[in-house]
C-alpha cells in the first residue's frame, strides 16, 4: 500500500519527460532513500527555481534576474540578433562559445498542422527590437537560426519577409555536411544543400 | 494486420517522449495514420518532413487499430527546397490540404501519383501551373471536380474556335463559353486557357493567379465550408507568397491579416 503523498510524488515523477510510470516508482524510492543528500536539496532548488526563474522580457530567454544576464552582459555584440526557436536552442548556441551577440527567443515556428500564427510567437517583440535598436544601439544584422525542416524555413522566410524593409542585414546558419558526417549517410536534402552552399577554396 | 505501401508523409506529431504520429497519403491505402516508434530520434529528422517520400510498412492486431509504422526514406522534396521560399510554401501547402481534406483509409492512388509527379515538377520553371492542375486533381478526388470539357449554357465543346470556354460558375463548376458569360462576366470566375490545353496569355503569372483563385474558391465554399473549416493557411501563404513575388495585387480577404503559413 502506497501513501497519497508518495503517490503523487511518484505521479508527477511520471511526467516528466523520459519517465514512465515504473521508472518514476524507481526515481521516487531512490529520492526517499538518500532523503538528505538528494531530496531535501532537490526540493530546495525546485521551490528556489520555481519562485525566482522569470521569462525574459527582452528576448524571452529564462534566468533569475531581469533582463536576462545575456542581455544585460555589457561585452556582448548588440547589433547582432540572432533568433532561436526555443530557449534550449539558445543555451546550445551559448555552449558553442562561438557567439557574442544578443538573442531573441521565438518560442515555436509557425505550424498550421498546430494552429500556431505569428501572433503566436514573439514576432512583434523581434520587430520592435530591430526597428528600435537594444539600448540606443541599432541591430545591424539578423540571425536565423532555425531548425532546417519545413516549418523552421517557412518560418525564416516569413521573418525575411518581414525583416526586410527595416535597414538590417538577414543571415541565417548554413545547412550542409555535419562535422564528422560521411556522404553516404546523408539524405538528398542536405546533400543538395551542401552542393548548394559550397565554397572555393585557397 | 500487416502491409506494405509506399508514401508520402503529410505531418508528424510527437506522441509521448520518443513516438511519433505520423499521418501519410499511401498509394493503395489511402491517408492513413499510425505510431512511429522512435520517431522523434534523430534517425528520423528529414524523415519525417512534410511531403517526403518513404517506404512504409504498417502493423496492427487489428485493421481499426491506429497501428504502428516502419519507415524508410527514399526522397525528401521539403529538403531540396529550403531555400527556396515559394517552392517548400507549394509542398507544405500540398501536404496540408491532403492532410485536411482526404478521407481516413480511402485510397487515392490517382493523387498519390499526381502529387508525386508534382514534386517532381518543382524544378521545372511552369511548376505553379502543375500546381494548380494538382488542386484540379483533388478537388475531383474529393467529389468537387470542376467540368470544364463544355460550356454549361450553349453545349460547345472546349476546342471550339472564336468562342473558347472561358468562365466557370462559382456555383456549379462548369465551364462557360466567351459569348455566353459575358453578360455575367462579373459573376463567373475566369478559366486560365492552360487547363484546357490552350497554354498561357504572356508570361503566364496571371493565369496561375486566377486558377488559384478558380481553386481556391471551390476549396474555400464547397471542400471545406462542408466540413465547418477553413483552407489550410498554409495554402493561402502560397497564394500570398506568389502574388507578391509576381507582383500581382493580393486578393480582397475578408476579415484580418492572415495568420501563418
Amino acid at each position: 500500500m502506497i501513501g497519497p503523498e508518495i503517490d503523487r510524488l511518484i505521479q508527477l515523477l511520471s511526467r516528466l519527460p523520459g519517465l514512465g510510470p515504473r521508472s518514476a516508482r524507481r526515481a521516487a524510492l531512490h529520492l526517499i532513500k538518500k532523503r538528505d543528500q538528494l531530496m531535501d536539496p532537490l526540493a530546495e532548488a525546485l521551490a528556489a527555481a520555481a519562485a525566482r526563474i522569470r521569462t525574459c522580457p527582452v528576448c524571452g530567454n529564462l534566468d533569475t534576474v531581469d533582463p536576462c544576464g545575456v542581455c544585460r552582459d555589457p561585452s556582448r555584440d548588440s547589433t547582432t540578433l540572432c533568433v532561436v526557436e526555443e530557449v534550449g536552442d539558445l543555451w546550445a548556441l551559448e555552449r558553442t562559445g562561438a557567439y557574442r551577440g544578443l538573442y531573441h527567443v521565438l518560442g515555436g515556428t509557425l505550424s498550421a498542422l498546430d494552429g500556431i500564427g505569428p501572433d503566436d510567437l514573439a514576432v512583434p517583440g523581434l520587430l520592435a527590437r530591430v526597428a528600435q535598436g537594444t539600448d540606443g544601439v541599432a541591430v545591424r544584422e539578423v540571425i536565423l537560426a532555425l531548425n532546417a525542416t519545413a516549418g523552421g524555413q517557412t518560418t525564416a522566410h516569413y521573418l525575411t519577409d518581414r525583416l526586410s524593409g527595416l535597414n538590417v542585414a538577414i543571415s541565417r546558419l548554413a545547412h550542409g555536411v555535419p562535422v564528422g558526417g560521411e556522404l553516404d549517410y546523408l539524405d538528398d536534402g542536405t546533400l543538395t544543400a551542401a552542393l548548394r552552399a559550397r565554397r572555393t577554396l585557397g | 494486420m500487416e502491409w506494405t505501401d509506399d508514401a508520402i508523409v503529410l505531418s508528424s506529431r510527437p506522441f509521448g517522449d520518443t513516438a511519433a504520429l505520423v499521418v501519410a497519403l499511401t498509394r493503395e491505402h489511402g491517408r492513413h495514420a499510425g505510431v512511429l516508434h522512435g520517431g522523434q530520434s534523430q534517425r528520423y529528422r528529414g524523415v519525417l518532413e512534410p511531403g517526403a517520400q518513404v517506404a512504409v510498412r504498417w502493423r496492427a492486431r487489428t485493421a481499426d487499430q491506429l497501428g504502428t509504422w516502419t519507415v524508410e526514406p527514399v526522397r525528401s522534396p521539403a529538403g531540396l527546397y529550403l531555400d527556396d521560399p515559394l517552392r517548400l510554401a507549394a509542398i507544405v501547402a500540398a501536404a496540408a490540404l491532403m492532410d485536411a481534406v482526404l478521407a481516413e483509409r480511402e485510397a487515392h492512388p490517382g493523387l498519390y501519383d499526381a502529387t508525386l509527379a508534382l514534386f517532381q515538377a518543382l524544378d521545372l520553371d511552369i511548376w505553379p501551373a502543375i500546381y494548380v492542375r494538382w488542386e484540379v486533381g483533388l478537388l475531383e478526388e474529393v467529389g468537387f471536380g470542376l467540368d470544364l470539357t463544355q460550356c454549361a449554357s450553349t453545349g460547345q465543346p472546349v476546342g471550339t474556335p472564336n468562342d473558347q470556354l472561358a468562365y466557370v460558375s462559382p456555383r456549379t463548376g462548369r465551364a462557360v463559353s466567351l459569348s455566353a458569360g459575358e453578360p455575367y462576366r462579373d459573376k463567373l470566375l475566369p478559366l486560365p486557357g492552360f487547363l484546357i490545353g490552350l497554354g498561357f496569355q504572356g508570361g503566364g503569372e496571371e493565369d496561375v493567379a486566377a486558377g488559384l483563385r478558380l481553386t481556391g474558391h471551390f476549396l474555400e465554399r464547397h471542400v471545406f465550408a462542408q466540413r465547418h473549416a477553413e483552407v489550410p493557411p498554409a495554402r493561402q501563404r502560397l497564394v500570398e507568397r506568389y502574388l507578391r513575388a509576381n507582383g500581382l495585387p493580393a486578393p480582397r480577404v475578408e476579415g484580418a491579416e492572415s495568420r501563418e503559413p
